[in-house]
């Protein structure tokens, strides 16, 4: 039979007559609606069972408690700790985006050995036992020929019984230099070391305070323990306590405070000189404090009368002298007034002189070491171990002085001068570096300079990182030791500095390592027992795990369980017991050094006439500016009048940009004495007119695409500038010019 | 062949003599009715059972992959071993989340060592309760992950009986094959055994409507839990939209608008 146009038309109607009747259209487009949520890029949870784990976040120094959730062996969520004294259920973005650092891209997942030259990125897996046993046939050689001092080791911290093993280990091998990496907490344990003989970490009762007078701080920009910052400044907000910010630039902080005072930058000391002056000649200080617990006053009261009338602190702060004289009175009026330096985020320390002033501001109306002021606080001492005992090898090594110069006669009372170590090296001036261990710490991208600390890292034959990720400083070792990431390791986490309540926290493994990294605990000991004798004999233990389980003892239960351990009471010190000095009492006046607080410039490098503006940086909670980079949720909460693709915008005056023909968006290069880059014009109101600003925590060059190649690294723009008083690098910004590309 | 050409000579000359002017229109439609392409209302029906044939047989079998188990699970001999039915295994968490199939810890206890002699028993000690991996099941009803539902509510807030959506599969001595949609990647037993949609069961099907039935089989439910049908909610919303407040379910879980949303059902 043969088909024609007519039969096939029926046909085809017949068979979607028939189609209609059948459940196929109905079925597949029920299954092709379904089918569209099953896109493999569509993100599906696993159903599984939900378990929470008690920890502590070490991200950064904030310290805080979190409790993670899990589904099944996942972590899903990471959540500030309810009822833990520093955040009590707070977390920051940071610690909130803390997952992404656990399964992100850019972890390091086994040891990994240089191939090819430094920097280009070439490596290759190598086992656990290979990669030990190349350190400990390194570190063997050189104690062999008595080069053990030749061996360095930086640290992000040096408290908790990690930087403990660290510092132990270079101690039975025999080297001085362990580095601390630089903050605000170096130029305050000094001050307190000076004015009140004390080895002790600044604290701050900021809970009890009710006037708070920050000299730049970034009280809600990343300033000591950021949750409790945010926390505090949010309880100051309900109880109506007045915070006063001091600064060049309207930040975050300083919009949120009770009053912005805009000074010209680097000249704050010289304004808590003159707050002093109206204080002692209206007889506003604590008189009772002074006459009984201090010395030098009357000394210092001479220097302060002479050089800091409010007229001529008008001049150098660009404050006007009404304005430091009500700020003086309502300060000295208040009942707790608290003083606070340390600019920004305080990852860069203060000039000792600027230190002391603010910590004489707050001698001078009586709140030291007592309730709503600033207390020296002794650290927890939990951690006692056996005694070394040094080999002649080791002994012979420590005699050496500090390649960062730190507890020389120069720097005498300085612990660690980590911003020196680029320059010593470069120098060669002492003996050179033969190996460095970097561990919680990113040297190549947080230090000021980066130039002149790559040109350092060249210089050192063996680098050795114990990153988990894979940052500029990794990428510039010779080894990298993966340590795990916070998530998958245990680590006693001491109270952070500035806290008063003796806190203790035990971070511990939320999930099972992801990779085939190993706890830097565990490796230090390896490398010790490696290197056998005296040094192996210093490690008693066979694990970090028990080292730590030994070392908390009986905190331990409490601390597996509840993630921390605090005490109530405080160690509230009576004033009485408070000084440690010659004279028992404050001194305003070192009596070693005869130095005294007030206002030296610390002047910045560039020539005015070439350098018309001046640079300074900003910090914001948006933007991790220590060793870990911004996560990828992290840098997408960053605005778009900050960093745009990859431009970061630099902060300008209006008026200023005006006057240099330039307009906002703007493409323009920024150069300073120190290097030059290309970024964006973005006009605001809220900075000082002939000064710039751009943020930290940008322009990485590693970890992962979300973060590398954006902005650029302030870093690389600015120099150091070394306190004569400390050796400390007091550098706030650099001269820099603006020019049309 | 000059048959053939003769004929279609034929025509022209027939147009040609007017004969063609003169067939009334009902004799041309006869005439094309038994023309070169046959009845058309045979392919009509030849289309239509053609289809037919196709939409209901041969779709759902290439619709279906079979996939078997990785072993084999006698429900009817495990449900005697235990105390308590059901919740032995698929029990509720602390937490009040459903744990759904059993993982190797709740299997541990009594098959760390293998138990007799049957083949799967012997496979699900060696390749997994040794090895400590869990057994990949093949979930009969997995649900989207969009859907939300609560077995508490169901099981313990309504005392339904874990037959009436899952059917007696605690009978059942061993595991059927698994059939899974090419498409979605779900089993057939959500959409259900025929592939028309029908059933007779409760737990025939799992598919929104079934839902939908026991949720708008009485007003009683829909109070208690709050619960509303699509359809339910919709006449609602008609309602609403008509005479404000007046509708017999009440408000809806929104604040704003005092209606439900779709996320009360679907995450
Ligand atoms: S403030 Fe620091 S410790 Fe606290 S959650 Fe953020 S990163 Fe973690």
């Amino acid at each position: 039979m043969k088909i024609g146009r007519r039969g096939f038309l029926s046909f085809v109607i017949g068979g979607a007559a028939g189609t209609a009747l059948s459940p196929l259209p109905w079925k597949l487009t029920d299954d092709s609606s379904i089918w569209t949520q099953m896109w493999p890029w569509t993100p599906v949870p696993k159903d599984g069972e939900t378990s929470y784990v008690n920890s502590v976040c070490t991200l950064c120094s904030g310290g805080c408690g979190i409790t993670v959730r899990k589904i099944d062996e996942r972590a899903v969520k990471i959540e500030g700790m309810k009822g833990h004294p520093i955040n009590n259920g707070g977390a920051c973005l940071l610690g909130l985006s803390g997952l992404q650092l656990l399964y992100g891209p850019t972890r390091i997942k086994s040891p990994l050995k240089r191939t090819g030259k430094r920097g280009q990125g070439g490596w290759e897996k190598i086992s656990w036992k290979a990669a030990v046993s190349e350190v400990v046939e390194k570190l063997g050689n050189l104690r062999s020929k008595s080069q053990s001092h030749t061996v360095g080791f930086v640290s992000g911290s040096d408290r908790g019984t990690i930087p403990r093993l660290f510092e132990r280990f270079l101690t039975a091998y025999g080297s001085p230099n362990l580095m601390r990496m630089p903050s605000v907490r170096d130029s305050y344990e000094l001050t307190l070391h000076m004015m009140q003989g004390v080895q002790a970490l600044p604290g701050f009762d900021f809970e009890n305070a009710d006037f708070i007078l920050s000299l730049g701080s970034g009280i809600i920009d990343g300033w000591g323990s950021p949750v409790r910052m945010f926390r505090a400044n949010s309880a100051w907000q309900n109880a109506n306590v007045k915070v006063i910010q001091i600064e060049p630039r309207l930040s975050n902080t300083a919009a949120k405070s009770s009053k912005w005072i805009p000074i010209n930058p680097g000249t704050e000391t010289a304004l808590v000189m003159g707050l002093a002056h109206v204080i002692i000649k209206e007889y506003l200080y604590d008189t009772g404090f002074i006459l009984n617990y201090t010395n030098g006053f009357e000394d210092w009261k001479r220097l302060v009368m002479d050089n800091y009338s409010p007229d001529s602190v008008a001049a150098i702060t660009g404050i006007d002298s009404g304005t430091i004289v009500v700020l003086a009175r309502s300060f000295a009026n208040a009942s707790r007034p608290l003083a606070i330096c340390g600019r920004g985020d305080g990852s860069s320390p203060v000039s000792l002189k600027g230190c002391t002033a603010v910590h004489a501001l707050n001698a001078l109306v009586g709140n030291v070491n007592k309730k709503g002021g600033v207390w020296a606080v002794s650290d927890t001492d939990y951690i006692s171990w056996p005694e070394i005992e040094m080999d002649s090898k080791a002994a012979a090594g420590m005699q050496h002085e500090r390649l960062d110069g730190a507890g020389s006669k120069k720097y005498l009372f300085s612990r660690y001068l980590m911003n020196r170590l680029p320059e010593t090296v470069n120098s060669g001036a002492q003996y050179p570096l033969q190996a460095l261990f970097v561990s919680g710490a990113n040297p190549l991208y947080t230090l000021h300079d980066t130039k002149s600390t790559e040109k350092a890292f060249d210089k050192i034959p063996f680098v050795v990182s114990f990153s988990s990720y894979m940052d500029e400083t990794a990428q510039n070792a010779d080894l990298i030791l993966p340590n795990h990431v916070f998530l998958e390791r245990y680590e006693d986490v001491p109270a952070p500095v500035g806290l008063i309540q003796p806190v203790i926290g035990l971070a511990k493994p939320v999930v099972e390592p992801q990779f085939n990294t190993r706890h830097v605990g565990d490796v230090i000991i390896r490398m010790a027992k490696g290197l056998g004798g005296s040094v192996a004999d210093a490690f008693p233990w066979d694990s970090y795990y028990s080292c730590l389980k030994e070392t908390l003892n009986d905190n331990w239960e409490t601390l597996v369980d509840k993630g921390f351990r605090s005490d109530t009471e405080l160690m509230n010190p009576t004033l009485e017991s408070s000084f440690d000095t010659v004279s028992g009492k404050f001194e305003f006046i070192n009596p070693d050094t005869g130095s005294m607080p007030q206002f030296k410039p610390v002047s910045i490098e560039g020539d005015e006439k070439l350098y018309p503006l001046v640079l300074i940086p900003y910090d914001s909670i948006r933007l991790a500016n220590s060793y870990i980079g911004d996560p990828p949720f992290a840098i997408k909460t960053v605005e778009d009048t900050v960093l745009k693709g990859k431009y970061v915008f630099v902060e300008i005056n209006p008026k200023t940009a005006r006057s240099a023909g330039l307009h906002e968006g703007q493409r323009v290069l920024l150069i300073t004495p120190k290097g030059k880059a290309e970024v964006k014009i973005h006009l605001f109101e809220g900075i000082m007119p002939g000064i710039i600003a751009l943020p930290r925590g940008l322009g990485h060059t590693a970890f992962d695409d979300y973060l590398a190649g954006k902005g650029i690294n302030f870093n690389t723009l600015i120099g150091t500038v070394e306190d004569p008083d400390s050796g400390m690098d007091t550098a706030w910004g650099i001269r820099a010019k603006l020019s049309k590309v | 062949m000059s048959t053939l050409d003769d004929h279609s000579k034929e025509i022209p000359e027939d147009t040609a003599g007017g004969a063609t002017a003169a067939q009334s229109p009902e004799e041309k439609i006869k005439k094309q009715d038994n023309g070169p392409g046959g009845p058309i209302i045979l392919f009509f029906i030849l289309g239509l059972f053609a289809s037919l044939i196709v939409g209901w047989i041969i779709f759902p079998k290439l619709l279906y992959s079979q996939k078997k188990q990785p072993i084999d699970f006698n429900h009817a001999f495990h449900v005697a071993e235990v105390e308590n039915g059901c919740e032995s295994c698929h029990f509720f968490r602390k937490d009040g989340t459903f744990s759904g199939a059993p993982k190797l810890e709740q299997c541990i206890d009594c098959h760390e060592e293998i138990q007799g002699v049957d083949p799967d028993e012997i496979k699900f000690v060696e390749e997994y309760v040794s090895k400590g991996r869990e057994v990949p099941w093949l979930i009969y009803s997995k649900q989207p992950d969009c859907v939300f539902f609560s077995h508490a509510a169901h099981i313990k807030g309504a005392d339904m009986e874990c037959v009436a959506c899952h059917g007696h599969i605690g009978e059942s001595e061993s595991l059927k094959v698994y059939e899974e949609n090419r498409i979605t990647g779900y089993s057939r037993d959500i959409w259900g055994k025929s592939i028309g949609g029908f059933k007779k069961n409760t737990w025939d099907r799992m598919k929104m409507d079934d839902c939908a039935d026991c949720h708008q089989k009485n007003y009683a439910i829909i109070e208690k839990t709050g619960v509303k049908t699509p359809t339910k909610r919709f006449v609602d919303h008609m309602i609403e939209v008509v005479s404000p407040g007046s509708s017999i379910s009440g408000k809806g879980t929104s604040v704003q608008t005092e209606r439900d949303a779709c996320f009360v059902c679907h995450k």
